[in-house]
């Protein structure tokens, strides 16, 4: 134990300062820190909302799943219109994003395969190819592979300006326009078809009979990931499996209605922002890491206080057992 | 222990060699654009000393993530390679940080710690939360990729580069050791996968059966977390860790697509496994530019498709023919049928008939005279031969039957029964109709007042029954 301990003190730690951590951000260097703030909580709530439906249809792993089946599409895009734009790189990702879904639906419809390994094989297949191809047509090219893996929240403020303005902050970077806008459709969508994602993931077959399509309400809440997981893998890479899932399963040892599940998964989702950009400040590493971090710890508290009570024996309210 | 290796029960060995030779021959074709001649005959000779130093590590690595696999997806947790691929992360820089050099064997040590490590915390949050299996995987995935991320990132300057091998792979650098350690982990697989067959049976389709026997199911269970993991650590120099999920998963995947029994399913996805190693290995040595990782997924990848189409169980292909050949068989009984309702209206006075009173087609009458059913007279007329008839026959009783079946035993009302029994009637086995006959008391005649035919009749004794 304590050799593991003086193994793990040869990390670098960089020493903590309180007022470079927890004051710089928001004095010396507010005008950034208000951007990748900003842009963590647009990406972080409408993903923990999403991500509570993923959980409820036992597809957690359909984030991470298409994150990494992007690649190919953005790869392909480049070499198509050899622009590194917003909106190719967009488009791109969206077509293999929707290619994914389509593959997996196809796999498990017309196989003996289970949906676990039909996305396995799907998502490892494309980001094969993704590979493949950045390898071998687009080496030279400012593909970068560890920004797509890692994503990079420190360069938002520093992106091309958008035409907005917000006031004395200058104008607004275009990852933030572009994010608020997925952020608002995707609330949107969601605050609409509520009831048909509820009712499609607790009884499909009660679905069917009252006219929803279940089918359909599945491709729909597919491609609104992919647009979502697009939209923040310029910032957080692959993490973005970190955004979907930890806030959702932070609250659900607190909630058991739908309501007060996205209520609070929302929170966590901007404490985990909050505190992931300070932990990243810190720490001087990719924010999205330390915000998946600090979501991480959330939901390691969250844990231990459910074990704790319920080894107390309270029952119900915190952490109740189902 | 005694179960046969290869598949039988009416599939020959020779028919499933040609399979798999017929899969490798189309990932041959697919790789055929990148490949020069002159090198395809360097590494089929082995001339190149990178190939002879890399191809048998690959191999074994091939066989066993198959193996592995195979009983990972019989236990639908086939996205488990996919966690451990990414909490071995956090290992590596521990296992850099404990020594403070790059010596594969201490960074294989703490992948190995934090890998078995996720396992068991996934375990602790599914017995301990109302979380499901793939938002503990997702929690688990996520935050010990994270935290290898910023552990790498808080590294001692100068350490990082080279790290990231794991991350992408390269199997151009095996060396000996990682050779032996690759076989070390494929022969450990064997072993115990050979040792606990009948463990890991259960354990995949009756774990609760397992448990009440008295198996050790933990102990399986983290024995086969134990390997998988094992076999992720060891891949990922070669293959790098997010590929690894994917040797992981498509060969077993594969495999399955092909047989339904577990043993003949772990043979196949070996033999899988390992040739997609052998084209990965090729193509990658013999075309530019390309990563050992991918070329080896990709032609996984292509593996799967051939097998997903043209499977001779449960491929597409053999799914849209048989549903086809059901279909023409469907359509030449509803002929046969029409046939014997235009004969019982004459009274069965005669087997001769004319297409037009039946409203029957040219095309129809010749595909049932190919089979014997139906012989042409003069002047465009045809007639029913015996077979013909006694299909006829029985496929009029099957309907029939089930009609009265419907509206005697399962309440159905009279006019209700005739949609059903369209589609009954065609898949109705002998042993059925048998038993429905006693079910219903051998019956004479059905709901609607039409006599039942019986086995064996012929056009003579339907005649005489004819009143």
């Amino acid at each position: 134990m304590n050799e593991m301990i003086a193994v793990m003190a040869r990390l670098e730690v960089p020493w903590f300062d309180a007022e470079e951590v927890l004051i710089a951000p928001w004095t010396r260097y507010a005008d950034a820190t208000v951007w990748m703030v900003l842009m963590a909580v647009l990406l972080g709530v409408p993903c923990a909302l999403l991500g509570n439906y993923l959980m409820l249809r036992r597809m957690a792993l359909a984030g991470d799943a298409i994150s990494h089946s992007v690649l190919p599409g953005l790869v392909i895009s480049y070499l198509i219109f050899r622009d590194l734009g917003t909106l190719p790189m967009m488009g791109g990702a969206m077509v293999a994003g929707l290619v994914t879904t389509v593959l997996i639906e196809f796999i498990t419809g017309r196989s003996r395969l289970k949906t676990d390994a039909a996305m396995g094989i799907t998502y490892t297949t494309l980001f094969a190819l993704g590979m493949f191809l950045v390898n071998r047509y687009a080496g030279r090219v400012h593909l970068d592979a560890d920004c797509v893996l890692f994503g990079e929240l420190e360069y938002v403020p520093l992106a091309e300006p958008s035409g907005l303005r917000a006031g004395g902050l200058g104008p607004v970077p275009m990852p933030v326009v572009v994010a608020a806008a997925m952020a608002v459709g995707t609330l949107g969508l969601l605050a609409v078809f509520s009831r048909w994602l509820l009712v499609t993931s607790f009884d499909a077959g009660f679905a069917r009979s009252v006219g929803i399509r279940a089918g359909a309400v599945h491709y729909g809440l597919m491609a609104v990931l992919s647009v979502v997981v697009v939209t923040a893998l310029e910032s957080v890479g692959l993490l973005v499996a970190a955004l979907l899932v930890l806030p959702g399963a932070t609250a659900q040892f607190f909630a058991r209605r739908m309501g007060r599940l996205h209520g609070l998964a929302a929170v966590f989702a901007v404490t985990a922002s909050l505190a992931g950009i300070h932990l990243g400040a810190w720490l001087n590493c990719p924010s999205a890491a330390a915000i998946a971090l600090a979501g991480g710890v959330q939901f390691g508290v969250a844990w231990g206080v459910s074990v704790w009570m319920r080894g107390r024996g309270v029952e119900g309210g915190v952490g109740g057992a189902g | 222990m005694g179960w046969r290796v290869l598949p039988g029960g009416g599939m020959s060995v020779w028919r499933w060699v040609g399979w798999l030779v017929g899969l490798m021959g189309v990932m041959v074709l697919s790789g055929c654009g990148v490949v020069s001649g002159e090198r395809a005959v360097d590494f089929v000779m082995l001339r190149d000393g990178h190939v002879r130093a890399a191809l048998p590590g690959v191999v074994l690595l091939g066989l066993n993530c198959g193996l592995l696999g195979t009983l990972l997806i019989a236990r639908r947790l086939t996205m488990l390679g996919d966690t451990l691929s990414h909490a071995v992360l956090p290992g590596i820089a521990a296992g850099f940080l404990w020594t403070m050099t790059k010596h594969p064997g201490a960074l294989l040590i703490g992948a190995l710690v934090t890998g078995v490590l996720s396992s068991l915390v996934t375990g602790w949050i599914l017995g301990s939360t109302r979380l499901k299996a793939d938002a503990a995987q997702s929690v688990v995935l996520t935050v010990f990729f994270a935290a290898g991320i910023v552990m790498i990132k808080l590294l001692p300057d100068g350490s990082k580069a080279g790290l990231d091998r794991f991350l992408y792979g390269q199997a151009a650098a095996l060396d000996a050791g990682e050779t032996v350690l690759l076989a070390v982990a494929a022969a450990l697989s064997v072993v115990v996968i050979w040792w606990g067959y009948r463990g890991f049976l259960v354990l995949a389709f009756d774990p609760g059966y397992g448990r009440a026997a008295g198996l050790p199911v933990k102990g399986l269970h983290l024995l086969q977390m134990f390997l998988t993991t094992l076999a992720v650590v060891v891949s990922m120099q070669a293959v790098g860790v997010i590929l690894v999920a994917g040797l992981l998963v498509i060969p077993g995947a594969t495999a399955w697509l092909f047989s339904a029994r577990l043993h003949r399913v772990l043979v196949l996805a070996a033999l899988l496994g390992m040739a997609a190693a052998v084209m990965g290995t090729f193509l990658s040595f013999a075309g530019d530019g390309m990563a050992m990782g991918p070329t080896l997924v990709l032609c996984a990848g292509v593996m799967f498709g051939g097998a997903f189409l043209l499977s001779p169980r449960y491929g597409m292909a053999r799914r849209m023919v048989s549903v086809m050949r059901h279909g023409r068989r469907v359509r030449r009984e509803d002929g046969l049928k029409a046939v014997y309702r235009v004969l019982e209206g004459r009274g069965f006075s005669g087997a001769g008939f004319g297409l037009e009173e039946c409203g029957q087609s040219e095309g129809m009458m010749r595909s049932l005279e190919r089979r014997g059913m139906v012989r042409a007279v003069a002047a465009g007329g045809w007639e029913l031969t015996e077979s013909g008839f006694g299909e006829a026959a029985r496929v009029v009783r099957n309907h029939r039957l089930w009609e009265l079946y419907l509206t005697r035993r399962a309440g159905f009302a009279e006019d209700h029964v005739h949609d059903a029994a369209e589609e009954m009637e065609h898949l109705l086995a002998e042993e059925n109709i048998e038993h429905l006959m006693g079910v219903l008391g051998h019956p004479e005649r059905d709901p609607h007042g039409r006599r039942i035919p019986r086995s064996g009749d012929t056009i003579e004794t339907s005649a005489a029954r004819h009143e």
